[in-house]
């Protein structure tokens, strides 16, 4: 006997025909369930959204007055005829991974993910499942991100190297997600910690909802870089070099994505130093959750999906790529994660 | 090996040419001499010889990675090192080693007369002994090809730094064809004799291009012009009975052109020229297009047929010693007199002719000329100041290239493909086309042109717009239009559209052009007609 299947990819986006909801829909849809707030998978135009408590301030702030609901992590709720609930992906503060079980079949959309624990985010749990649906940004063997700690330490280093030489730090991140993580990440023992306007309002956003940040001070015009020796400031990537930054006189610049693994694209970026670090899974992280997912049937929706298919297909998966219009970390983190 | 990574590392990081020349300038200062020798035979393509094929080095890497070969294969196609793909798929390992640079090198040279499991047995060791940038700096070591962003003119003056000798004859002593196995620091940097490899070439004197006309130059009286011949910028030496022939990349190729050969019967020893080698067929008007030039740069042995078809002529446009002393110093206007009276007498089917200057009296009547390169085979003129001296390197003020403008058409992205290495996760490559009745037929590609922005932004569009995907191709709605520039056009039975371009690039992207009003087959056919 045919089945409809409990989730189905339309031109819409990730569909469950048999409750008529959407997951991350990229066209505007009556009901849309999202993984977490970034531009690719909280888009503006649903009728209805529902998303965890903690990923709905940043949805707010971005999509404005929207027709939205909180969940919490682990609770399942009953849409139609499936029980859906959300746990933690890790990818940043608030995202989730969907479970959808209808007729003894479990499906989860991973949305973006990452295994390492940031401090900062919920930690990434596995969902045992029989379809997964995951990403694959960096799916490739030659990504491998170094431990968090390590990262710090360079980045840190960086600094207060910038600072001796009598220079200010800017460091280049997006704004939502990984310029908090990155915050939490610094030393405030070496000098001030400025943020640029973008940042700063998504720090008052997470700030609001309970989220422990270090003390920064939001770097507007009032502000004199003069008073500010030693300081490290963290902005979008696009505003480095910008006349806005470049009032602070003598200045490194830095980058942080996990890109920067590559040094062609390191030297193309033509800043002082990148940085490795993402919110991404590296190669043995998507392998890893993939397998302890459990699920056989693997959907591929965005990134390096045909050599990661393969891969998978080799080594005993049933796996395919979806396409998608989900970006992962765009080539200079600038528009979307 | 440790102390060239952190010289490595600051120079690779950086943009800034004072904290790459002072990180140089240190290194060489402080450096062993056989490791400094060797730092400055890597920064400018020499390397040893390879002990281990890229083929062996993909295989032992995935099996050490534990990948399939097919995997690290895709990999490679996006980092676009194979050095830094093995380097990164390899595990991790927070080197402690420290052995030196030379160390490496020696080792590496010893491999020649190993076996291969003794080879493969020596190169995992290594892999395992040495982590980060260091191991990367290995692959490299093997590979060849350290783009580091050092040129010429970086290392000279961090040389003259480190040494306080004066940076063109620092520039001279690292011309040519020296390698480290064969000369020491001493040598080659401190020896009171530099010159004494009858070889060593001259640094080329490069121009830059003349953005706007030559009005802003002044008088016109200060100025020489001459076409800017489509051919390959070659040094001619002709010392102690012998020849060599040198390109403008600092590769001797006098194998290449055996013709040059009889150089030697028609000026004395004691000569260097500065030239154009093209192909030019005796009695003809001009020089043969650079498809036929092609056909002979190839070769590194060249038949009969091959010197008859194709005869090669250096066309010398300044001379830089003479009577076995270096007159580089000197005005141009001289050195051009004592060239013009060296080629007086020069029989027709001498390998070596005169490339004629173009009398003008103002730049209105020069620009008249200039646009009548194309007939002449050539790209446009080279204008150069008459009291200039002949100078190393890029240098501006003196010397300028007025090349003609590019033909240009407009054509529609068919296909896209990923870029690697710097551009590994945007679609840079992208395959234009025309109109044929309602039909599009492919005609080019071209990767360069676009802002790293507009990259980002078609990459984004790409992604959205893929009909199909072959591999790492991806065929998109023809939808956008872009202003393709190119130098020539000449028929070609290979490609589907019957022609193929000369250094096509991308001059804009026409999000003002509508996909229907692209050019057509018969355009291109048309350029073809009048400047094939």
């Amino acid at each position: 006997m045919a089945r409809t299947k409990v989730l189905t990819f339309t031109e819409k986006g990730i569909y469950c025909p048999a409750s008529d909801f959407y997951i991350d829909p990229w066209r505007p849809v009556d009901r849309a369930l999202i993984t977490h707030g970034h531009a690719d998978h909280a888009r503006s135009g649903m009728g209805s959204y529902l998303a965890t408590h903690a990923a709905l301030p940043v949805m707010r702030h971005r999509l404005g007055d929207i027709r939205a609901e909180g969940i919490a992590f682990g609770e399942t709720r009953r849409i139609g005829g499936a029980d859906v609930s959300f746990h933690p992906a890790g990818h940043v503060p608030g995202s989730a991974q969907i479970r959808v079980a209808l007729g003894g079949e479990v499906w989860v959309v991973s949305g973006d993910y990452k295994l390492v624990d940031d401090g900062f985010s919920e930690p990434f749990a596995p969902v045992k499942c029989d379809h997964f649906i995951t990403e694959s940004t960096f799916g490739l063997p030659v990504f491998r991100w170094m431990p968090q700690r390590d990262v710090a330490g360079q980045i840190n280093s960086w600094w207060a190297s910038c600072a001796a030489a009598g220079k200010t730090a800017f460091l280049g991140a997006y704004a939502l997600g990984k310029a908090q993580r990155l915050l939490s990440m610094l030393d405030p023992e070496i000098g001030p910690i400025l943020t640029h306007g973008a940042v700063e309002a998504t720090n008052a956003v997470l700030r609001k909802q309970g989220l422990s940040l270090p003390a920064t001070i939001h770097a507007n015009d009032e502000v004199d870089p003069k008073q500010h020796p030693g300081a490290i400031v963290v902005s979008p990537p696009s505003a480095l070099g910008s006349k806005w930054a470049r009032r602070f006189g003598p200045q490194e610049s830095a980058f942080a994505s996990g890109w920067m693994a590559l040094r062609g694209v390191r030297r193309r970026r033509a800043g002082d130093r990148g940085f490795v670090i993402s919110d991404h899974a590296d190669w043995s992280g998507l392998l890893s959750a993939i397998t302890e997912t459990g699920a056989e049937n693997i959907y591929v929706t965005h990134g390096y999906t045909d050599v990661f298919t393969r891969y998978l297909n080799e080594n005993g998966w049933q796996a395919q790529v979806i396409p998608t219009q989900f970006e992962g970390e765009p080539p200079e983190s600038g528009d979307a994660e | 090996m440790k102390r060239f990574a952190t010289l490595f590392n600051t120079i690779d990081q950086s943009t800034k040419t004072n904290v790459k020349v002072a990180a140089l300038a240190e290194y060489f200062g402080d450096a062993t001499d056989a490791d400094r020798l060797w730092t400055i035979a890597l920064f400018s393509g020499r390397r040893p010889k390879r002990a281990v094929t890229t083929t062996r080095l993909r295989e032992w890497a995935a099996e050490v990675a534990g990948i399939p070969l097919w995997l690290f294969e895709d990999s490679y196609a996006v980092v676009g090192d194979l050095a830094e793909t093995i380097a990164l798929v390899l595990p991790p390992n927070p080197s402690g080693d420290d052995r030196s640079l030379t160390h490496w090198i020696t080792e590496l040279r010893g491999l020649a007369d190993l076996s291969e499991p003794e080879r493969k047995a020596f190169v995992l060791a290594a892999w395992e002994a040495l982590g980060g940038t260091e191991r990367f700096l290995f692959n490299k070591l093997i590979t060849g090809g350290f783009r580091v962003g050092i040129s010429q003119k970086l290392m000279t003056r961090a040389l003259a730094r480190a040494t306080g000798k004066p940076e063109t004859e620092l520039a001279h002593r690292l011309m040519g064809n020296w390698h480290p196995d064969d000369t020491t620091w001493h040598a080659l940097i401190e020896a009171a004799d530099a010159s004494a490899d009858a070889s060593r070439p001259y640094p080329f004197y490069l121009a830059y291009a003349l953005e706007e006309g030559p009005e802003g130059l002044g008088d016109t009286g200060a100025w020489r012009a001459e076409w800017k011949w489509d051919g390959i910028r070659g040094q001619l030496i002709l010392r102690d009975g012998d020849y060599y022939v040198w390109s403008r990349g600092e590769e001797l190729m006098t194998d290449r052109f055996p013709e040059l050969a009889r150089a030697i019967d028609h000026m004395p020893s004691g000569t260097v020229l500065d030239g154009e080698l093209l192909v030019w067929l005796p009695g003809a008007a001009a020089p043969a297009s650079f498809n036929a030039l092609q056909a002979r740069i190839g070769r590194k042995t060249v038949p009969k047929k091959l010197l008859a078809e194709a005869p090669v002529v250096l066309h010398a446009y300044d001379l830089l010693e003479w009577q076995g002393t270096d007159i580089r110093h000197r005005p141009f206007a001289e050195r051009r007199a004592l060239l013009e009276a060296a080629c007086a007498d020069l029989p027709a089917d001498a390998p070596i002719r005169l490339s004629p200057q173009i009398p003008f009296h103002s730049w209105d009547a020069l620009a008249a000329q200039r646009s009548a390169a194309r007939e002449a085979q050539a790209e446009g003129l080279m204008l150069k100041r008459a009291d200039s001296p002949y100078l190393a390197g890029r240098k501006k003020g003196d010397w300028w290239k007025w090349k003609l403008d590019p033909l240009t058409i407009d054509a529609v992205m068919i296909y896209a493909q990923s870029g690697s290495g710097r551009r590994a996760n945007l679609f840079t490559d992208f395959t234009f086309a025309v109109w044929n009745g309602n039909e599009l037929v492919p005609f080019t590609k071209a990767y360069s042109g676009l802002t790293d922005a507009e990259f980002r932004q078609i990459t984004a569009w790409v992604r959205k717009n893929t009909l199909e995907r072959f591999g790492p191709v991806r065929k998109v709605t023809p939808h956008h239009v872009f202003e393709i520039a190119f130098e020539g056009i000449q028929p070609s039975p290979r490609h589907k559209s019957g022609v193929a371009l000369r250094f096509p690039r991308i001059k804009r992207w026409r999000q003002d052009k509508p996909l229907q009003e692209a050019n057509t087959l018969d355009d291109l056919n048309e350029m073809l007609r009048q400047y094939g």
